[in-house]
This record gives C-alpha cells, sequence and structure tokens, in this order.
C-alpha cells in the first residue's frame, strides 16, 4: 500500500562546536523513553544512558588544551549493523520504513551479544527491575513501553514520537509526514542546536546537506557499518582524536 | 477390532483434548460484567440513529478515543430517559455524582504494542465492523473475560482454541496483525506496531 513513495531514512547531525556539555539531551532522552532512576547498586558500566554525553580533551597543558562533549547515542548503522547480525532471536531488526535500528525488548532473552558487538557501547542491559519513586510512575510516556530486568534497551532515535506523528498525519489524511514533525527529545531539549534531525534520503533536508560538509565525520567510520548519525567540528584535533582514539575512550562508557 | 491398547490411548487422548481445550480455558479466564448493561442496538440505527463515530472518535492529534466519557452520556442523559434499572444506574450513580463509568476494555493491548485507528480506518479506509464484527448492534454487553496468569483480555486470543475458520473480528494477535498486513501488501517490520 505504502510504496508510492521511497522510504525515509532518519538520521541525526551533531555540531560538537556547538556542545557544550550540559546533558539536557541526556535528561531529556531518560525522561522521554521511561529511563528509570539508577538503581543505587548501579555503576558507571551497569546503567542507562541511552544517550551519554562524553568530554574530549586535546591533551594539551593550558593555554593550548581544548576540549568539546560528543553527545553518544546509538549510532543507528545502516550497513551490516552489528547487533542486528548477532542477535539469536530476531528480537533487534533494521526498520526498513524509517532506518531505525529497532530493539524490541519483550522478545530480547538477554544474552548480551549485541551488547558486545556493538562497537559504540550504546546498548544497555537491565540489570534490575525498573523502579520508580512514588507517584513518579505517573509521568511515565504512554507511546514507550517500559522494559523489565534481563532485556537489553537503546536509543530508537524516539520512535514513539514517529508513530505519534504518523498518527497525526493518518488523521489528516496524509500519508507522510514533514520533517518538522518528527524530532527526537535529545534535539528538541538542545539549547544551543546542536543537534539536527531530518531524512537523510531527502537531498534537501538539513541532515543530508550537513552530513556531505567537510567539517563532518562519523564513529568508527572504518568499520563501514555506515552509522546515521554524523558529527560537526572545525576543529582538526577533534578529527584526529576520533579517529585515533575514539574507540579507546569509549570504552570506559566515557569519562566525561 | 481396536486392541485395548490403542483404545486406552485414544481415551487418553480424547481426556486431554477435553482438558485442553474446554476445562483449562474455562478456568484460565475470571468473568466480570460491565458496570452498567449498555445496548449499542438502542443507541444506533433507526432507534437511535447514531453512528459508531459520534461516540468514538480519532482525536485530531490522531490519538484513538475508544471509550466516551461520562460527557459524552450525560449530553442526553442528563436526567433519565425511561424507567429501565440501567438507566437508574446510570444516572443516579454516575451522571449525577460526575463519576466516570469504569468500563472494562475489551480490546485493550499489552503495553508494548501500538495500534492507530487513524491509520487503519482514514489511510486504509478499513470499515469498523472489519475487526468489531457487530459489535454496533449488539443489545448487551458479554462479561469481560481476563486471563487470571496474564492479565490480558480474552479478545486477544480470541473465542475460540482451534482459531480455525474464525471471524476476523474474534482475536487480535500478533499472527492476525500480520496475516491481514501480508495480505494488504503493508510492511510487517518490529516498529510497525510496537513501542
Amino acid at each position: 500500500m505504502e510504496t508510492n513513495h521511497t522510504s525515509p531514512r532518519y538520521g541525526m547531525v551533531i555540531d560538537v562546536d556547538r556542545c557544550t556539555g550540559c546533558g539536557n539531551c541526556m535528561v531529556a532522552c531518560a525522561v522521554e523513553n521511561n529511563v528509570p532512576p539508577a538503581d543505587p547498586k548501579a555503576t558507571e558500566r551497569t546503567g542507562t544512558t541511552w544517550m551519554r554525553v562524553s568530554k574530549l580533551e586535546n591533551g594539551l597543558p593550558f593555554p593550548e588544551n581544548r576540549s568539546v562533549y560528543l553527545p553518544v547515542s546509538c549510532q543507528q548503522c545502516d550497513h551490516h549493523t552489528p547487533c542486528v547480525s548477532v542477535c539469536p532471536q530476531n528480537a533487534v531488526e533494521y526498520d526498513t520504513e524509517s532506518g531505525i535500528v529497532a530493539q524490541i525488548p519483550v522478545r530480547c532473552f538477554g544474552c548480551r551479544y549485541c551488547v558486545t558487538a556493538c562497537p559504540y557501547h550504546a546498548r544497555y542491559y537491565n540489570w534490575w527491575d525498573p523502579v520508580w519513586p512514588e507517584g513518579m510512575e505517573k509521568t511515565l510516556n504512554p507511546d514507550v513501553s517500559t522494559r523489565m530486568r534481563g532485556v537489553v534497551e537503546k536509543c530508537n532515535f524516539c520512535h514513539g514520537r514517529l508513530q505519534a506523528a504518523r498518527a497525526k498525519a493518518a488523521a489528516e489524511g496524509r500519508r507522510t509526514i514533514a520533517d518538522a514533525e518528527y524530532v527526537p527529545a535529545c534535539g528538541e531539549s538542545c539549547p544551543t542546536h546542536a543537534i539536527h534531525f531530518g531524512n537523510l534520503s531527502d537531498p534537501n533536508s538539513d541532515v543530508s546537506m550537513l552530513s556531505k560538509d567537510k567539517r563532518a565525520f562519523r564513529l568508527l567510520e572504518e568499520l563501514g557499518t555506515e552509522p546515521k548519525v554524523y558529527f560537526l567540528s572545525e576543529q582538526d584535533w577533534v578529527h584526529a582524536i576520533v579517529k585515533n582514539k575514539i574507540s579507546t575512550e569509549l570504552k570506559g562508557h566515557g569519562n566525561g | 477390532m481396536l486392541k485395548p491398547g490403542l483404545l486406552r490411548f485414544l481415551a487418553g487422548l480424547f481426556f486431554s483434548l477435553v482438558i485442553g481445550w474446554y476445562v483449562f480455558p474455562y478456568a484460565l479466564y475470571e468473568k466480570f460484567e460491565q458496570p452498567i448493561q449498555f445496548s449499542h442496538k438502542v443507541h444506533t440505527g433507526e432507534t437511535g440513529g447514531l453512528s459508531c463515530t459520534d461516540c468514538h472518535e480519532i482525536k485530531s492529534d490522531g490519538r484513538f478515543s475508544g471509550i466516551p466519557a461520562l460527557e459524552k452520556c450525560a449530553s442526553c442523559h442528563s436526567s433519565a430517559i425511561g424507567t429501565s434499572s440501567q438507566e437508574k444506574i446510570l444516572v443516579d450513580e454516575y451522571v449525577s455524582k460526575n463519576r466516570e463509568i469504569p468500563w472494562l476494555i475489551y480490546a485493550k493491548q499489552p503495553q508494548n504494542v501500538y495500534f492507530s485507528h487513524a491509520s487503519h480506518v482514514k489511510l486504509a479506509a478499513l470499515e469498523c465492523t472489519e475487526c468489531h464484527g457487530s459489535h454496533g448492534s449488539s443489545d448487551s454487553l458479554r462479561p469481560f473475560q481476563r486471563n487470571r496468569i496474564s492479565g490480558y483480555s480474552r479478545d486477544i486470543w480470541g473465542s475460540t482454541m482451534s482459531r480455525i475458520n474464525r471471524a476476523s473480528w474474534d482475536g487480535a494477535k500478533m499472527d492476525d496483525c500480520e496475516n491481514c498486513h501480508d495480505r494488504r501488501h503493508v510492511a510487517n517490520t518490529c516498529l510497525k506496531c510496537h513501542k
């Protein structure tokens, strides 16, 4: 039925030169996606942060020292998506209608193979059942299901918002939605407008044009996973550090 | 002539099937009566003249309001129309006390399921009866049956265990959604129906 138009491929472009590291995106993400407050026993490695801001430094002494903040979420790999290829349960799927890498927590049995396979450490295992302080369960987002202990979860570009935008379009009799109708929580909450979001298949969209900018780079590009999250920076040291060091920087889930 | 062993096997098989297909499902579901006996028949068609969308509406933001709020009922039933016992309960217990009626929702899906009435009704142009059958002309509300283990409504599985030759409105399991999507060449990706 819906074959009259080419499917969108949603992507994100994050301008790290504009990012102040305020962490708004992390909070907005957790609230939007029903991520519960961390368990008291949670550590740097066992907590859940679909969006995580890491600090990168050029390592030089004052006054040449520079630092940027790098918000890292699921990079929504377009090609050979590592988590999709390793999942024994078909709980991870590349969504052909949006380009989003879908995680279906109720299907997941918690083997954590995908957590190991993901080169970006963007996947999180639920070590505890979610617990919300009394009264806070009223703030849960009905467009996003909650997850139980023993399953893996990750960023899905706020897919609940895409569903809501599509439903609104359907109520008006439209089959397609405009870029402005669907923005993930992190992009919406960014006070410096560092996060751009849109359809990469549309050559005229903001993200399409920015992704071709000479300032653009992606994380671990040499792996060939074709992430749909791009970063922008004018600073050469950022490009250099990301090319050489990013895998070790992110291994401890960042130290920002 | 049947050997006694085979006879015993067939008797055991028959016994197991009766247990599995009739006794267990009967024990599995707990029945609850709706707070009021509501007749769709009285409200719709020639007698009432209302259509489905007069009470069950798709909001302009695409969300579906399945169970009408009390104000919808109160707009006609601010005082009793007729003298039936159910009418008295409606007016005395709910309308005059301004208390929402705690309807039990037959078609409530699990929390990880996403379903948009807007896209099925407005884009795919499905009739209400395609999935809800003759619900609109029913004279009474059947008991709500809740699965004692999962808490889901019986309408999710459907009324028959065999699911052979069942009607399109009898049950709304993942298989049923997928089969209909297949028939209509609509994508069957996970995110189409899950959140």
